[in-house]
């Protein structure tokens, strides 16, 4: 079906601004099949359904939103986890404040580099699970990342790290636009854990690519935020083996606009996928998320749990999907999305779907909204617990069930330490 | 149909799946009565239009409204949001009227109704005499008095007969065909049709605001509680043709009306179109229970035929303390794409929605609700339980929202769906938007075999397997089919048949 004129032109008019990336013939072909595609698809707009609640125009003008940097003598998250930190400057790797990357059993190189190459093994990855997720529902945001990110990390595990690796980004400039693209590959019987931290740029654009091999294991944990202004859009496209695992938890503090969709298949038998993530917001603040999880192979499960808190007019959405296909039997899939709203401006807007065709399955999801629980708070404060306490402590303890999702302990009490500041912070 | 045979999985009883097997293949009302007819040309055009207006005797301003909401039509595309797949419906090679010949002139009473409809009413079970019940129900001669049921009978595109018609006038309700409401009550339908549902609404609606020939309407004046049941039976007969009915009911401030609604189908190759609007307007502390055993003809085995089911139903809570509630058993249609909704705009009133939906062969079933919470301490509970066998594939799709200024209200969704054989499909979009924090929201839903957990306690309780699985799957229905009146629950338990009393202790 010929798109709209008015999306053509939007997506030419941001396609303007842009340049293809030199490179190596694979990446090259990679890149051009990648902007067929953001042609073909056309980049989002309102009166798509796939973005009913969350408007896409700042994600996709050709012109940067600007955001300004936010000072704070706070350290940065997960400072303290013993890690090989990574550091990128508005998007870019920055090679001298970084760690070696040399960390036992992990490959890392840049994508900048990798690209030029005339062959490697991300080649069946870059890009390629991207163009996968786009069926069947179209994410062209991705596709734009594919074509256009100069920057990013291609890491593979080939045996058991030993630190985790940890992502940090900073935002320096207030138009800075970045666009990311990390490939990762975790080889058979492997295991990986990714930190991410830190705002990355005025506006970014984020494509992570996961290819996770027989009996793998994928650890993500990540901490959103902290400037206002920040638009995010990312994507996490995971492919996972035969009994492998992917776990993935991001932490949303602040950012007026951010999506973070994340593309789970499902192709062979007993893997285990979990997406978790908990959401701070306040005033303007629009958090989005959205999961398509497919299952494709027997007996997998996967787990999508998803708090937001809300208030003085913050908005969370959130767009869920359990897919099982025909023959999927055994699938176990849950999924549940929650909001707390502080307030009567706040508001949640949800989609948690199931679409099932196989029948030997135990599929659920629910969804709830509301206030504060009166009785709990009543509870609290005839224990002698003064409102403000009170009221901090329902809201961790709402939130508990997805941090609870993180495996690492210490990462876990970095994270609600952090959530306890933010809450302190607005009494 | 081998695949039920031979894929009974653990769990899930025999009989049930025979059961389940059974509506489909023994769609009993798939006869045809052999009468003369009218038709109008084939294919729709404004001509078209002005002839069913004229055919039913209209006023110009009805014929304007008509022609208003074709004009739009012609501009409409056809929605494809819905997860039902089937090929284009030719709207130029349908009849959009057809009428008995017989009916040419409108008997004045039942007795002067062609006998060769009478019959075929009887046959339906849905005998057209006021003394008796709506039929279904064994020793119906023996009930008493007060069950008695009104019955407005349309036969392809016109009203046959209204039953009990002047005792229901004593009481102050009109009840008749949407025809003779033009013609006899026009204040009130020009003041309330298409005020729920706008002929702009969407391509179906306005497809039936432009050609709708017949339906109900239904009037409750203030403070009356209708004596009795008000039922609506429709039969489409002739080939080609499609059905496109308009109801209209009215609750004025503290009445009461409960309103059944049937449908049957011949069985033929051909698909044909059903395209309804039911609009209900209920004010202060009236209340509403509209249920409905739709159990067009489903196609047969193979897919062939049946039905397309596109039906626009909307009730609107304009009064406070209002009341309504939905009840639908969605068994026949080869394609259903129906959304019984609610729109709550009196502070404290109530919507509520409960749902069978059973999709066998290969029908394909997207239907649900939507609860738009308007005013303050509104309410609304949507249940709905889909069963999916063969290579059918059955959806829940429905919206619940909360406005800001909705304070304190309350919803509650539970939708849960049980799949028979590995090749079907139950799917679940639901939409939930929350605009202040007063207001409670809970949605569940699950998709499964039969419940492990229940059946282990069940058999801990010493119940063998069999009967276990009895009362698990009697159970996943119960809820809804206790939401129906008397006499459709008892059609509805024969139509799920999946209540298997008896079979237990």
């Amino acid at each position: 079906m010929a798109l709209p004129q008015a999306k053509l032109d939007a997506t030419e008019a941001r396609l303007a601004g842009l340049t293809l990336p030199e490179g190596g013939k694979w990446a090259s072909d990679a890149r051009t099949q990648a902007l067929a595609r953001v042609r073909a698809m056309g980049l989002p707009s309102r009166r798509d359904e796939y973005w009913k609640y969350t408007r896409p125009d700042t994600l996709t003008a050709p012109e940067t939103p600007e955001a300004a940097v936010f000072e704070t003598d706070e350290s940065p998250v997960f400072d303290g986890i013993d890690s090989v930190k990574l550091y990128f400057v508005d998007g870019v790797f920055d090679a001298d404040a970084s760690d070696d990357p040399a960390l036992a059993g992990v490959e890392i190189e840049r994508l900048s580099v990798v690209s030029g190459t005339d062959i490697h093994w991300a080649k069946d990855i870059f890009g390629v699970l991207e163009a996968k997720g786009q069926d069947p529902v179209a994410r062209p945001l991705a596709a734009l990342n594919t074509a256009f990110a100069t920057d990013g990390l291609v890491i593979r595990a080939t045996g058991k790290a030993e630190r985790p690796v940890a992502l940090i980004y900073r935002h320096a400039d207030t138009a800075s636009d970045a666009i990311l693209h990390h490939c990762i590959r975790v080889e058979s019987g492997a295991s990986l854990t990714v930190l991410e931290t830190g705002p990355v740029a005025a506006r970014f654009n984020g494509v992570t690519e996961v290819d996770i091999a027989d009996k793998g294991t994928f650890n993500h944990v990540r901490a959103q935020g902290r400037d206002h202004e920040l638009r995010t859009a990312t994507h996490m496209f995971a492919r996972l083996g035969e009994e492998s695992a992917f776990k993935s938890f991001t932490l949303t503090m602040n950012g007026v606009l951010t999506r973070n969709e994340c593309v789970i298949e499902l192709t062979s038998d007993n893997a285990i996928a979990h997406v978790a993530g908990a959401a701070v917001g306040d005033g303007d603040f629009h958090h989005d998320d959205t999961v398509f999880i497919t299952h494709d192979s027997l007996h997998c499960e996967s787990r999508q749990v998803f708090k937001k808190v809300l208030r003085n007019g913050a908005t969370g959405v959130f767009q869920g999907k359990i897919l099982v296909k025909e023959g999927a039997q055994k699938t176990d899939g849950y999924q549940i999305s929650q909001a707390l709203l502080l307030d009567d401006d706040s508001q949640f807007l949800a989609k948690p779907e199931l679409e099932i065709y196989a029948d030997d399955v135990a599929c659920s999801h629910g969804s709830t909204t509301g206030a504060i629980d009166e009785t709990a708070l009543f509870y609290l404060r005839s224990r002698g617990v003064p409102r403000a306490d009170a009221e901090d402590l329902l809201v961790l303890s709402f939130l508990a069930e997805a941090i609870a999702e993180i495996d690492s302990e210490a990462i876990a009490d970095d994270l609600l330490t952090r959530l306890q500041a933010w809450l302190a912070r607005r009494r | 149909m081998n695949v039920m045979d031979t894929d009974v999985k653990d769990g899930v009883d025999r009989e049930t799946v025979e059961a389940v097997k059974g509506l489909s293949g023994t769609y009993k009302h798939g006869w045809s009565t052999d009468i003369e007819m009218d038709f109008a040309p084939k294919g729709l055009n404004e001509d078209i239009v002005r002839l069913i207006s004229e055919k039913n005797e209209e006023p110009e301003w009805m014929l304007e409204w008509r022609l208003d909401a074709y004009r739009r039509w012609v501009k409409m595309t056809e929605p494809d949001w819905s997860m039902v797949k089937y090929p284009p419906v030719e709207y130029n090679e349908q009849f959009y009227y057809a009428r008995p010949k017989s009916m040419e002139v409108k008997p004045k009473s039942l007795d002067e109704v062609d006998p060769k409809l009478l019959e075929t009413y009887k046959k339906l079970g849905i005998p057209l005499k006021e003394q008796l019940i709506l039929a279904g129900v064994e020793g119906a001669e023996d009930v008493d008095e007060n069950r008695k049921v009104a019955v407005d009978a349309v036969f392809d595109s016109v009203s046959v007969g209204t039953t009990f018609q002047a005792e229901l006038k004593k009481a102050g309700v009109i009840f008749c065909s949407i025809s003779d409401a033009i013609r006899d009550h026009p204040e009130l339908v020009k003041k309330y049709l298409g005020s729920v549902v706008p002929a702009s609404d969407n391509f179906f609606a306005t497809l039936n605001s432009a050609v709708f020939s017949d339906g109900s309407f239904v009037y409750i004046p203030p403070g009356v509680r209708c004596p009795m049941e008000l039922s609506t039976y429709f039969r489409i007969n002739a080939e080609n043709t499609g059905q496109f009915e308009r109801t209209l009911i009215i609750a004025d401030k503290e009445s009461y009306v409960s309103y059944l609604e049937g449908c049957t189908a011949p069985m033929r190759d051909t698909v044909q179109l059903h395209a309804a609007v039911v609009e209900l307007v209920l004010l202060d502390d009236a209340e509403i229970k509209y249920s409905t055993v739709q159990n067009w003809y489903p196609g047969d085995e193979n897919g062939k035929g049946g039905i397309y089911n596109f039906v626009t139903k909307r009730a609107d809570c304009r009064g406070d303390r209002s009341k309504v509630m939905w009840t639908q058993v969605e068994t026949g249609s080869a394609v259903t794409w129906k959304y019984p909704s609610c729109i709550l705009r009196g502070d404290d009133s109530q919507g509520e929605f409960y749902s069978i939906a059973i999709a066998n062969n290969y029908q394909q079933a997207d239907t649900g609700t939507k609860m738009v919470h308007l005013g303050k301490r509104t309410k609304s509970r949507i249940v709905s339980k889909g069963i999916s066998a063969g290579k059918a594939q059955n959806t829940y799709r429905g919206l619940v929202s909360m406005h800001p200024k909705a304070k304190n209200s309350r919803n509650y969704t539970q939708c849960d769906s049980l799949l028979i054989g590995s090749e079907c499909g139950a799917h679940t979009v639901p939409y939930i938007e929350v605009r202040n924090n007063s207001s409670r929201v809970e949605h569940e839903a699950t998709t499964s075999k039969v419940d492990d957990d229940q059946m282990f306690y069940c058999r801990s309780r010493g119940m063998d397997e069999e009967e276990a699985v009895a009362l698990v799957v009697n159970g996943f229905c119960k809820e809804v089919l206790q939401a129906l009146p008397m006499e459709f629950a008892m059609e509805a338990q024969q139509l799920v048949a999946i209540s298997l009393e008896g079979s237990v202790g």
